[in-house]
């Protein structure tokens, strides 16, 4: 956290590069608070030692957007790498051509340079299928698959699309065809899900209930086991009354045949994590500037460091800069009344007379402001960014009297939108600053990077190109904490 | 109005915010509303700044005008105890099914069962009744599972039909299924006014128009402000940069020559403008999009301060000022 010169692109870069540096009092403020770590995604990307990224946060932040860009500029960085999506937007699947469930990753077209992208959309019962098809014989298989509570299980378990993505990021890795895996995430309700989901449907089919469904006769032997037995003809006979007999069969036959076939789902759960904490696979939490999110990827961050996972970053989505960083809301706001008053003074006595943006906040009408020299907005200026000395030259600032044509009044009403709109961009630039810096608060071990809003969304490889720049230019996008 | 009230959208909507929101503004002067979530992730002890919230209705808000607010976070296995107490009467024995992992295995992989038992507690609150014959809660709003997985949730006697065909899980399926098709529920969509998020709503109500479900209204969330239209974008493209810098210039803003304050700002202006000007068209694509659905539009503006309690108030006035309660 202390300033340390090999991190100085951390602090020094904006859009200008004239923030940072501009004076003692911007550079104490920005001490108390220090700055996140910038994540630096192409060393990340470029190292052969990283063979997995993982992409996890919660619903609707852009992971599946950030997971594709990723993969797409490692590959164009000379990678040979595959993009494992979970559930991509319609377009964004159609320009990577794997729009077509047939569960294999195929190679993208249209990609630069030496390397090479492959994508697939994770078929989660396709998945489940193939794993019932390669343990069971052909006979048990087919029961397995016929059965409704495999039907259901394979559809619409909360936990299977995350057992499922970890199985095929299991298999896909198990082939070694690929220098990298970019896994995107399910869109679950919560990201922790993801982590969790795996373990409890491992425990699930691999635990006592089970074990007692399908072993009922070997435990009736044992005599210190009866009280089970007991519970067990209760349940089944509550089950059996709550759910139909035929049902009950059916989670018999079910379990029965998972229980031999699987050769405990936990052990698999358990590989997998195994791979997750190895070294070469590096998380990436997603989140755009906003609470909940945030929250969510702080919950995260702590669970990965609970469970020993290594994570890389944070991905910072959607975030907002200004190229006139320097021109505070307040500031456009008050010049942007200013040119809409004058207006009307300019109808009403057909003088172009201006008033004074220090004169925001107070009701005085122009009027009341009779000095056309009253103090102008450079001198005020409190960042000192703006002094009339770093004009170049002193008369290139002539101020509100200066000579020359009279502006014509449709000009001033749209500079006035155009200082309105500033106005909001920097509402929202710096309520995204103060939601990063709560997070960066917290974590501050935590490397950030920010990427900046596009206005639309991405459907093309030249969107998910232009993603991938915005997320390794190691740029602030927001203005540092305390700024 | 219908008294069961199901708010869905996709995931980053704000669906917890809208359907706290709808709450709220549904309590009007003595009116009290249950808010329930069903997927167990407190998102809406969160929103109101309280405690995590018990498997118990809770009050959490006193709506402007007196109204009151309660809350309750469905827990599946609960529920599924609270039925098996009420049908069986089983007391310990339903404790020992817990341990053993029973519960949590019919709660989880039993088909539909677990939403059965989200939806059919929901009912059951609205369908409720006081000693004096009046609903308990004039209205039920619902924080349910997200756009994608919408009809199949709701739909659960589809699910349930083809597993229990007879039996108190049947027969519950079928009262929620009654109670969810009829005029009582509806279902609302939460978008922004964004390409995937309108075209998941577009998607979901064909779905939920496909099993006969009630589709409600479509509600855009977070819309930014309106700061020019389309006839200040034109100006916007013709004005010539000179003019822009004096006119900033005269605003008090710098110099307009080469190099001035005022002048170093036009260009950045520009940017944001044509940025805006973008947005501005996806988002007029988007409207009439969802215009095409035939639906109730309703937008609910973005918080310049971010989403807290007292913006929660500020979405329900807004909610009610648009007529939705």
């Amino acid at each position: 956290m202390s300033p340390d010169p090999a991190q100085a692109h951390e602090t020094s870069r904006t859009h200008d590069g004239s923030r940072a540096h501009d004076g003692p009092r911007a550079h104490e403020s920005a001490r108390r608070l220090a700055p996140a770590r910038m994540l630096d995604i192409d060393p990340l990307l470029d190292d052969p030692k990283t063979r997995i990224v993982v992409c996890c946060g919660s619903g609707g932040v852009g992971k599946t957007t950030t997971a594709a860009a990723l993969g797409l500029r490692a590959a164009e960085r000379g990678r040979k790498v595959v993009v494992l999506t979970i559930d991509p937007a319609r377009r964004l699947a159609q320009s990577m051509g794997i729009d077509s469930l047939d569960n294999v990753p195929r190679r993208v077209k249209g990609t630069e340079g030496d390397g090479e992208l492959h994508a697939m959309m994770l078929d989660m019962k396709r998945t489940f299928d193939e794993v019932v098809e390669a343990h069971a014989d052909s006979e048990r298989a087919a029961a397995i698959l016929a059965n409704p509570f495999y039907q259901s299980l394979s559809a619409g378990f909360a936990g299977t699309q995350e057992y499922m993505a970890m199985e095929k990021l299991g298999q896909l890795r198990a082939k070694d065809e690929w220098d990298l895996i970019v896994v995107d995430t399910p869109p679950s309700r919560s990201a922790l899900d993801f982590l969790d989901a795996p373990k409890r449907l491992g425990s699930f089919l691999d635990g006592r209930l089970i074990r007692l469904l399908t072993a009922p006769a070997k435990l009736g032997g044992r005599a210190g086991m009866a009280f089970l037995n007991v519970g067990m003809s209760m349940m089944t006979g509550t089950l059996g009354k709550l759910l139909g007999g035929q049902l009950l069969k059916d989670v018999q036959t079910f379990v029965a045949a998972m229980d031999t076939t699987f050769g405990g789902f936990r052990t698999r759960a358990d590989a997998t994590y195994k791979l997750l904490q190895a070294p070469g696979t590096a998380f990436l939490v997603v989140a755009a500037p906003e609470r909940d999110a945030l929250r969510e990827a702080a919950y995260f961050v702590e669970r990965l460091a609970a469970e020993r996972m290594p994570l890389a970053g944070l991905v910072l989505n959607r975030v907002h800069g200004s190229g006139a960083g320097q021109l505070s809301a307040e500031r456009a706001l008050a010049a942007a009344e200013n040119l809409e008053e004058s207006r009307i003074v300019d109808q009403e006595d057909g003088k172009g007379f201006r008033n004074s943006p220090d004169t925001y906040g107070s009701s005085d009408s122009p009027a009341s402001h009779p000095d056309p020299g009253a103090p102008r907005v450079d001198t005020d200026a409190p960042t000192g960014t703006d002094a009339p000395a770093s004009d170049g030259s002193p008369d290139s600032d002539p101020g509100p009297d200066a000579p020359g044509p009279d502006p014509d009044p449709s000009v001033d009403q749209v500079t006035a939108g155009l200082l309105r709109l500033h106005a909001e961009r920097m509402r929202l630039l710096f309520r995204e600053q103060r939601t990063r810096d709560r997070f960066t608060a917290l974590h501050p071990e935590v490397a950030v990077a920010e990427v900046a809003a596009l206005p639309g969304d991405v459907h093309d490889l030249a969107g998910l190109r232009d993603i991938g720049n915005r997320l390794a230019d190691n740029r602030r996008e927001l203005p540092e904490p305390g700024a | 109005m219908s008294r069961l009230q199901v708010v869905s959208g996709k995931g980053g909507t704000g669906k917890t915010t809208v359907a706290a929101a709808l709450a709220l503004a549904l309590a009007t002067a003595g009116k009290r509303t249950l808010l329930v979530e069903v997927e167990g992730r407190q998102g809406i002890a969160q929103l109101f700044e309280t405690e995590a919230l018990p498997y118990e209705e809770r009050k959490i808000a006193v709506a402007p005008g007196g109204g009151e607010v309660y809350a309750l976070a469905i827990d599946p296995e609960q529920a599924l105890l609270d039925y098996l107490q009420m049908f069986y009467k089983l007391g310990s024995a339903g404790r020992a099914l817990k341990k053993l992992g029973a519960i949590d295995f019919a709660t989880t992989i039993a088909p539909g069962l677990r939403d059965v038992l989200l939806t059919g507690k929901a009912c059951e609150a609205v369908r409720r009744k006081d000693r004096g014959g009046r609903f308990v809660y004039d209205y039920v709003v619902m924080d349910a599972p997200p756009t994608g997985r919408i009809t199949r949730f709701l739909n659960v006697n589809d699910e349930v039909a083809g597993l229990a065909k007879i039996g108190p899980i049947h027969n519950q399926a079928q009262a929620v299924m009654r109670v969810l098709k009829s005029a009582e529920t509806a279902v609302h969509l939460v978008t922004l006014l964004e390409e995937m998020p309108v075209q998941e709503t577009v998607d979901g109500i064909a779905e939920l128009r496909a099993a006969r479900l009630p589709v409600g209204r479509a509600i855009v969330n977070m819309v930014r402000p309106q700061v020019l239209d389309a006839e200040d974008l034109e100006l916007v493209r013709t004005v010539p940069r000179t003019a822009l810098a004096r006119s900033l210039s005269s605003a008090g803003l710098g110099g307009a020559r080469r190099g001035g304050n005022a002048e170093r700002l036009v260009e950045p202006l520009l940017e944001q403008a044509e940025e805006y000007a973008e947005r501005y068209a996806l988002e007029q694509e988007q409207r009439s999009v969802l215009g095409e659905l035939g639906l109730p539009l309703h937008e609910l503006p973005l918080l310049a301060e971010g989403m807290d309690l007292a913006g929660l108030y500020e979405l329900a006035t807004e909610l009610r000022k648009q007529g939705m309660s």
